[in-house]
């Protein structure tokens, strides 16, 4: 075997934005100016010590960071096996990992002069976050989201629009996530002089993958430093959930150069593994280029973007992004799926057991902790990154449940 | 002069050119969506444009996620694939039509149809349809080394763009290695009909023709016959893209004789302001 050291696993992208063969930049010719502009901008910045400084106060005092590393200790028990650890992105400000991204962009954005935001979201928290560092630094915010979500995501809906921005519910396509990074595409086409887009994940034209990993990479960072002091250890293994993969690649990418950690990203294994049933792009998929980048694509045989299904709003995606496959295809991190019926299951038992309620999102990287801890000695450590808190989505899993609003007729 | 057609599909988008000079007018090139509303009508369609004056033609080809395009045209992508559209049928429709005529079609198509197909194998079947080239609106001179080599090979034109957006030095190199024609994109921002044609665009035309030689042809908000005009007027023709597109939306019940009869005379209305 190759020494692993020769070229670290962490040493990517390249200057094209090339994560082996995935990433690059698929766009109109009207967008490459932008990126240029953007890929400028964050060298600068990333050299720049008062930029650094800037962001770590907000993430301390705004966000709240660090954010702690918690033995799960009843849902641990539950398992019987090996210990479980949460890393708690869901006591960040807003709910979820999210801001994180949305601080470091919007302090781009004021950088280049562009005092207009767009965004896409899914489940909303993206878009709450992108709101909140909006109404933070006073700049103007347009929310793209899927008229599905809104739908699902009532609660985020609100909150954006409490802090100002502007929600508009995309009514094209399958009317969810991959709709609104089109149409907040389609607006920045003729925005792009004036406007940031702040991407809210992993995915999309280089430089975006690489921009959104590093300020998530502050997850993982921390996880690392937490675990050798609280552990006196590295953990065995990692696992958190990936839909287009922004918790997932913050929390790894500091691992990805210690080959003694596994890691473990949980796609959202919808109803079933037939085509439609899911979201699973690293699971199912094959590669194909969309929103920019060439990357695992849930896809027909044509190229045309597949419908997917996932309970969770957040994984509701046909793609993912391009790191996620590279570290795929070398081995170094292991994909999985889990349904829809798991992950709420999950939610339960962590709800019922660590008086958390997480994320749907979450939940599925949950489901196959507590499975996985139950096979592996005590000796043993699982971090999960908790990516996100489940308050958006307890309407939407009372109505699943088929139970009232008030949650009455949830077994005592 | 030979009566046999030029070879390659360059060579015929510049016959088309050069015939247009002789007579002393600009080309016009509308934009149809394959499939929309059926794929039969769409080879009508393709015989009427160039029946009415068109120069050339881009057929659109279906994408699920068509991020450079505005409503009008992904609203005819999504009723054409909801169809059962498929790309072998979009070849095989591109074949009808090229038998029928002589006017150069070129397919409008996304490069994540073209690279999941593979390039080679879908440079193959745009020639063995005939077909003259491609304009692939979401592929950046960054990463079309690929592609450009394939349709050199095969003589088939591979249409680059520019936007207003797009630096001068940059626009340079772009136009540089355009082939068949440059696009250059009139406004920043998705396709779709507008009013106006945008200050400065007459001096940016004016200066892409001192950085390349192959005919420029604007578009992206063009649907007047006097926009027209004015395009024509400095440029080597204009692109008329969703007004086309939604004339044949609107038009979904029409009978297809009369649906045909009014594409022509909108065209030709186009066509003789090119003049």
């Amino acid at each position: 075997m190759a020494a692993p050291s020769a070229a670290l696993v962490s040493s990517v992208p390249d200057a094209y934005g090339r994560f082996g063969r995935y990433g690059g930049r698929y766009v109109p010719e009207t967008l490459s100016a932008a990126l240029d502009q953007l890929e400028h901008a964050y060298a600068e910045a990333q050299a720049d010590p008062a930029f650094h400084a800037e962001l770590d106060g907000l993430l301390s005092a705004f966000v709240g960071r660090p954010t702690p590393l918690l033995f799960a200790k009843r849902l641990t028990e539950h398992a019987g096996g090996a210990q479980i650890y949460f890393k708690r992105e869901d006591l960040s400000h807003t709910g979820a990992h999210k801001i994180n991204n949305t601080l470091g962009q919007a302090l781009l954005a004021i950088r280049m002069g562009k005092r207009r935001i767009i965004a896409e979201t899914g489940a909303g928290q993206h878009g709450v976050a992108t709101a909140t560092a909006c109404a933070r630094f006073g700049l103007e915010c347009v929310v793209y989201m899927g008229a599905e979500d809104v739908r699902r995501q009532a609660p985020n809906v609100r909150n954006m629009r409490f802090m100002g921005a502007e929600v508009r519910p995309v009514e094209s396509g399958s009317r969810t996530l991959r709709d609104a990074i089109n149409e907040a595409m389609r607006d920045w086409m003729g925005s792009v002089e004036t406007t940031h887009y702040i991407i809210g994940s992993v995915v999309g034209p280089h430089p975006f993958p690489r921009i959104v990993r590093d300020f998530q990479s502050v997850i993982g960072r921390e996880t690392v430093e937490q675990c050798r002091r609280q552990l006196g250890r590295l953990p065995d293994a990692v696992v958190a959930c990936v839909g287009g993969g922004s918790n997932a690649a913050g929390m790894f990418y500091p691992f990805v150069d210690h080959h003694d950690v596994r890691l473990v990203g949980v796609e959202a294994g919808g109803r079933s593994g037939q085509a439609g049933d899911h979201a699973a792009s690293l699971s199912y998929g094959s590669p194909g280029i969309l929103h920019g980048s060439l990357s695992y694509v849930l896809q027909d045989q044509d190229g045309q973007t597949a419908d997917v299904h996932s309970v969770s709003a957040g994984l509701d995606y046909p793609g993912v992004g391009p790191e996620h496959s590279y570290w795929r295809d070398l081995g170094r991190v292991e994909y999985t799926s889990v349904t829809d019926g798991a992950a709420l299951d999950a939610f339960d038992l962590v709800a019922r057991r660590e008086g958390v309620l997480p994320a749907l999102e979450t939940s599925h990287a949950l489901a196959w902790a507590a499975r996985e801890a139950a096979a592996r000695p005590p000796s043993e450590i699982i971090v999960v990154c908790l990516s996100g808190r489940g308050d958006k989505d307890a309407a939407e899993i009372a109505r699943l449940r088929g139970l009232a609003a008030d949650g009455s007729g949830v077994r005592a | 002069m030979t009566t046999t057609a030029p070879a390659t599909g360059i060579a015929r988008i510049e016959a088309m050119f050069a015939a247009h000079r002789a007579a002393g007018r600009k080309a016009l090139a509308p934009f149809v969506t394959a499939g929309d509303p059926d794929l039969d009508t769409t080879v009508a369609v393709l015989a009427a444009l160039a029946r009415s004056g068109a120069g050339l033609c881009e057929l659109g080809v279906p994408y699920s996620d068509p991020i450079a395009d505005g409503p009008v045209i992904q609203a005819s992508y999504t009723r054409a694939l909801g169809k059962g559209l498929t790309l072998a049928g979009v070849f095989d429709a591109a074949r009808r039509a090229t038998a029928a005529g002589a006017m150069p079609i070129l397919a409008m198509a996304s490069y994540s149809l073209i690279f999941r197909r593979g390039i080679d194998r879908f440079v193959a079947d745009a020639l063995a349809a005939g077909l003259a080239g491609f304009v692939v609106p979401d592929l950046p001179l960054e990463e079309s080394d690929d592609l450009d080599a394939a349709c050199r090979a095969a003589g088939l034109a591979l249409v680059r763009l520019v936007t207003p957006t797009t630096p001068p030095d940059r626009a340079a190199a772009i136009a540089r290695k355009s082939t068949g024609f440059l696009y250059c994109v009139s406004v920043a921002g998705v396709t779709g009909a507008r009013t106006d044609l945008p200050a400065g665009l007459v001096d940016r035309v004016r200066w892409l023709k001192t950085q390349t030689d192959v005919p420029i042809l604007v578009g992206f908000g063009i649907s007047s016959p006097e926009q027209v005009r004015a395009v024509a007027a400095v440029a080597d023709g204009a692109i008329v893209g969703s007004a086309l597109v939604k004339l044949l939306a609107e038009s979904a019940t029409t009978p297809r004789d009369a649906l045909l009869a009014e594409v022509g005379r909108f065209v030709a209305d186009l066509a003789a302001a090119c003049g």
